[in-house]
């Protein structure tokens, strides 16, 4: 039998997990794709990043679970009505009103949303580095990292793309833009993370927002772009209610686990 | 950010190529180990963690413009080089080097 906390700690272990395996493998598409060899390389490492963060996070929590649990069932296994990203890390990389997986991949948009949510997570592994709970903080400790160099990174490449050219800017601005609201995700907190904040084991997130707020103003500063105010519809795919392009996101990326359940190396 | 004459499509067409030497551990000098284009120093050198460090090879990274290098022709190998073949006596391999010393 888990206790209560147990299964509040493993649910919160999960939307870490998921966040990072499902923009692992949005990053990972550009694999063979990149604008350059460089950058090309630059996603796919950022994509093994987060897929081994997301690794160490399901196999905490399919220890947490119990019962037969395991990694790769996590992963592979459960359906999108499961699944407790932000929504912001499944949306393809488009500005398209109706985009899809197949549209024409736009790396502003990539950039932009590496850069949103990797300031988010710099703030959060800072926190769960001194976690009480030991496995989240060893974790913690690890991507800080990795998040850090994906900050950089994406951050570098906003600063040149918004103070760029004619044409860069403007991408750079519509992927803020379009991205920006999907951000207001963070900031509501769900009961699993108000379980987690209140046995000591994760971070309170209102308290990282202004660091959050003022890491985002001073890059769209520098890079001459400008924050349009957040308003209107809040996503809720932390609470495993997820927009139309999940679901493609998890079929593509469990068909061979599916096709061959249970096959190893 | 640089505001170099960038902006023309000929400009980010051509992006400087720059020389990346890697030091693979503390003590060890910074060895070169290829190349790759990029639009400045800085980003060169965000580049090169990514291109040549990603298996561990690396503790430092230097970048330098390829065009600050200057080269030796190698038209000229004969001469600036031939002439030392058979001048063996300048290697010190008549000393007998004492124990003590261990690795030189």
């Amino acid at each position: 039998m888990k206790t209560e906390t147990s299964l509040a700690l493993s649910d919160y272990v999960l939307h870490l997990a998921d966040n990072a395996l499902v923009l692992g493998q949005r990053n990972a598409e550009w694999c063979g794709h990149g604008p350059i060899l460089e950058e090309d390389l630059a996603l796919a490492n950022n994509a093994l990043d987060l897929i081994g963060q997301a690794r160490l996070l399901y196999q905490y929590a399919a220890m947490l679970q119990g019962e037969g649990a395991s990694e790769d069932a996590l992963a592979y296994l459960r359906d999108a009505s499961q699944y407790r990203n932000y929504t912001l890390l499944e949306l393809p990389h488009s500005t398209a009103l109706a985009p899809t997986a197949r549209c024409e991949r736009d790396y502003a948009v990539t950039i932009v949303r590496n850069f949103l949510y990797s300031a988010l997570m710099v703030l959060v592994w800072e926190q769960l580095q001194v976690s009480r709970d030991e496995q989240l903080a060893a974790i913690g400790a690890k991507s800080l990292k990795e998040a850090r160099y994906h900050l950089r990174h994406a951050r570098d490449w906003l600063l040149r793309f918004g103070d760029g050219t004619a044409e860069s800017h403007a991408r750079a601005q519509a992927a803020l833009d379009f991205l920006l609201p999907y951000t207001q995700e963070f900031w509501t907190a769900t009961e699993v993370e108000s379980a987690a904040l209140a046995s000591e084991i994760a971070l309170d997130l209102a308290s990282a927002r202004p660091q959050w707020d003022m890491l985002v103003h001073d890059a769209v500063l520098e890079a001459t772009l400008v924050l349009s105010p957040m308003h209107g519809f809040v996503p809720t795919g932390k609470l495993a209610v997820h927009s139309e392009h999940l679901g493609f996101l998890l079929a593509e990326m469990q068909s061979l686990a599916r096709q061959h359940p249970g096959a190893v190396w | 950010m640089t505001k170099s004459p960038a902006n023309s499509a000929a400009t980010l067409k051509e992006w400087p190529l720059w020389e990346v030497f890697v030091r693979s551990k503390q003590g060890i000098e910074h060895k070169h180990c290829g190349s790759l284009h990029a639009a400045d120093a800085r980003q060169a050198l965000q580049m090169a963690r990514d291109v040549y460090t990603r298996r561990q090879e690396g503790v430092s990274i230097w970048v330098l413009p390829s065009a600050a290098i200057t080269a030796s022709d190698p038209q000229d190998k004969d001469m600036m080089f031939e002439p030392a073949v058979d001048k063996i006596y300048r290697h010190p391999t008549f000393f007998v080097i004492p124990d003590e010393v261990g690795h030189m």
